[in-house]
């Protein structure tokens, strides 16, 4: 990343982030992975992106796993650190569910820690930095699949790609209409629909009126109900974006910066630093860090020797990155467990007012 | 950036983990955490009144040994009492004991006393009989004057 295709090759990269892996119908009518954003776009409705769903249903299954251990050795003995830590996010979806749900329902406890546990497993993608597992894929793809690498676009954060959000938002918009007339019937719901704000009934209006009072009243309504779903998945969506999109530009930065205070990088290997340098590198880190752990590298010898590395690897840039990277990530910490609490209460407090009269 | 089929995929999967958690978790754990709940409240139920008990059971053992204490005093009172009474008893037994004694022995005395009289009547009697004898210097025979002889030994 350096010379004169630095700034294409850095809206590439970013663009190639963002991408999702996408299987489809293609123009010339075979069904295969787009190739392109462009592609992907022509594809149309009718196809998937593979890597949202690979790593939403694996998060799934790693909360299904998680929970599932502990219900099946659960007892009401003394439990273990393990069966605490799992009860203790139980117990607070319980105690959410129980302040904001005024109604009795078998389902609604379940569909909270479900949303809550699931959404924020799939926000903890985005702490996993941003090259590793699209590198992996695009290796991988290669290796496997003889797919050329360029094509193998990998997304890891499935709350960052607006199907996944819409999705789970549209689950809860039909539970939503399942409440609201299993509680209410069709009738009442329809009549909460055309009789609110304005109930021409209690203003005491002429019969010739309510037409056009219920008609503004439904517009006015069907606003407020459509605007729920879309608020609930687009809120988590943008978060999560903003988020990868910022972790994309922080590494983009100290990648690009490396090009030119670490030029002696550039001079060995040329125009692409290899994969298998920047390997080397983590592993180095990683060992640093394990001498550390292992007591044979005392605390402040470790901050010497981490800080010579980076500056080896990849100059101040690389240093002030991998700074930035941090804070960036602890930041992101409180959002994403923030948004996937936020999506948990927001389901809970609608369909609470679902089943409510008003 | 672009909606797909994606999204009802997603619907799905999630309408499947919200009714795994719902069949396979939620209520298993829930159901492990209230019965927990329970024991503990039990556990605390039962060591307040354990706490209650032993607080019974230590006023009426103070009780029991104060009433203990007040018996052990009576009986040291009885048995001093009784002591005293065992002391003059053998007080008096000791007393009697010494006037029977003693009454023994004056009687000791006194017939021993009549005794020695008796045998040194005798022997002066006898030596009466022999000194007359010799007196006399002819045999006596003390069967013939046996009446006179104890006569003579009354009258010592």
């Amino acid at each position: 990343m350096s010379g004169d295709s630095e700034s294409i090759s850095q809206s590439a990269y970013i663009q190639h982030h963002l991408q999702n892996l996408t299987f489809g119908k293609t123009v010339e009518g075979t069904w295969r992975f787009a190739h392109s954003p462009a592609e992907a776009t022509a594809m149309g409705f009718w196809a998937v992106n593979v890597d949202t769903m690979f790593w939403s249903l694996l998060m799934g299954v790693v909360f299904f796993l998680l929970f599932r251990s502990v219900a099946r050795k659960a007892n009401s003995g003394v439990p273990s650190r393990f069966q605490s830590a799992i009860e203790g996010v139980v117990e607070f979806v319980d105690t959410n569910v129980r302040d904001s749900f005024h109604g009795t329902s078998r389902l609604i406890a379940p569909l909270a820690l479900t949303v809550f546990t699931w959404i924020f497993f799939m926000n903890c993608m985005d702490l996993i930095p941003v090259d590793w597992l699209p590198t992996l894929a695009g290796v991988g793809g290669q290796a496997f699949f003889g797919m050329d690498r360029a094509h193998v676009y990998q997304k890891v954060v499935p709350t960052a790609d607006v199907n996944a959000t819409m999705g789970m938002a549209i689950a809860v918009f039909i539970l939503i209409i399942i409440y609201s007339i299993r509680f209410k019937g069709v009738g009442g719901f329809l009549g909460e629909l055309v009789m609110n704000p304005l109930n021409p009934k209690e203003l005491g209006m002429p019969k010739i009126f309510w037409p056009f009072v219920m008609v503004f009243n439904l517009l006015l309504e069907l606003v407020t109900l459509f605007s729920r779903p879309v608020s609930l998945g687009l809120r988590l969506f943008g978060n999560m974006y903003a988020g990868e999109l910022i972790f994309i530009l922080i590494a983009m930065v100290f990648t690009a910066g490396s090009g030119i205070m670490g030029a002696g990088l550039s001079a060995i290997f040329g125009e692409h630093i290899p994969t298998w340098f920047w390997v080397a590198a983590t592993a180095v880190v990683f060992a640093t860090l394990w001498l550390n752990m292992k007591g044979k590298l005392s605390n402040g010898k470790t901050w010497l020797v981490l800080f010579a590395e980076m500056l080896l690897v990849g100059g101040l840039a690389f240093l002030g990155g991998q700074l930035m990277h941090f804070g960036w990530a602890v930041f992101h910490l409180l959002i994403v467990t923030l948004q996937a609490f936020i999506f948990m209460m927001l389901t809970i407090v609608y369909l609470s007012m679902a089943q409510e009269h008003h | 950036m672009n909606l797909n089929a994606t999204l009802f995929l997603q619907s799905i999967a999630m309408m499947i983990f919200v009714w795994f958690c719902m069949k396979y978790i939620w209520p298993v754990i829930l159901k492990s955490m209230d019965e927990r709940r329970e024991k503990i409240a039990e556990g605390l139920a039962a060591s307040d009144r354990a706490d209650k008990e032993l607080a019974a059971a230590k006023t009426v053992a103070g009780e029991e040994i104060r009433a203990a204490r007040e018996k052990a005093g009576e009986i040291v009172e009885q048995a001093n009492q009784r002591h005293s009474q065992i002391l003059d008893q053998a007080r008096e037994d000791a007393v009697a004991e010494r006037h029977r004694q003693v009454a023994a022995g004056e009687a000791d005395i006194a017939l021993s006393t009549n005794q020695a009289r008796d045998a040194l009547r005798a022997q002066v009697a006898s030596l009466a009989v022999l000194g007359a004898s010799r007196l006399l210097e002819k045999e006596i025979d003390a069967n013939v004057h046996r009446k006179l002889l104890d006569e003579l030994i009354a009258e010592i």
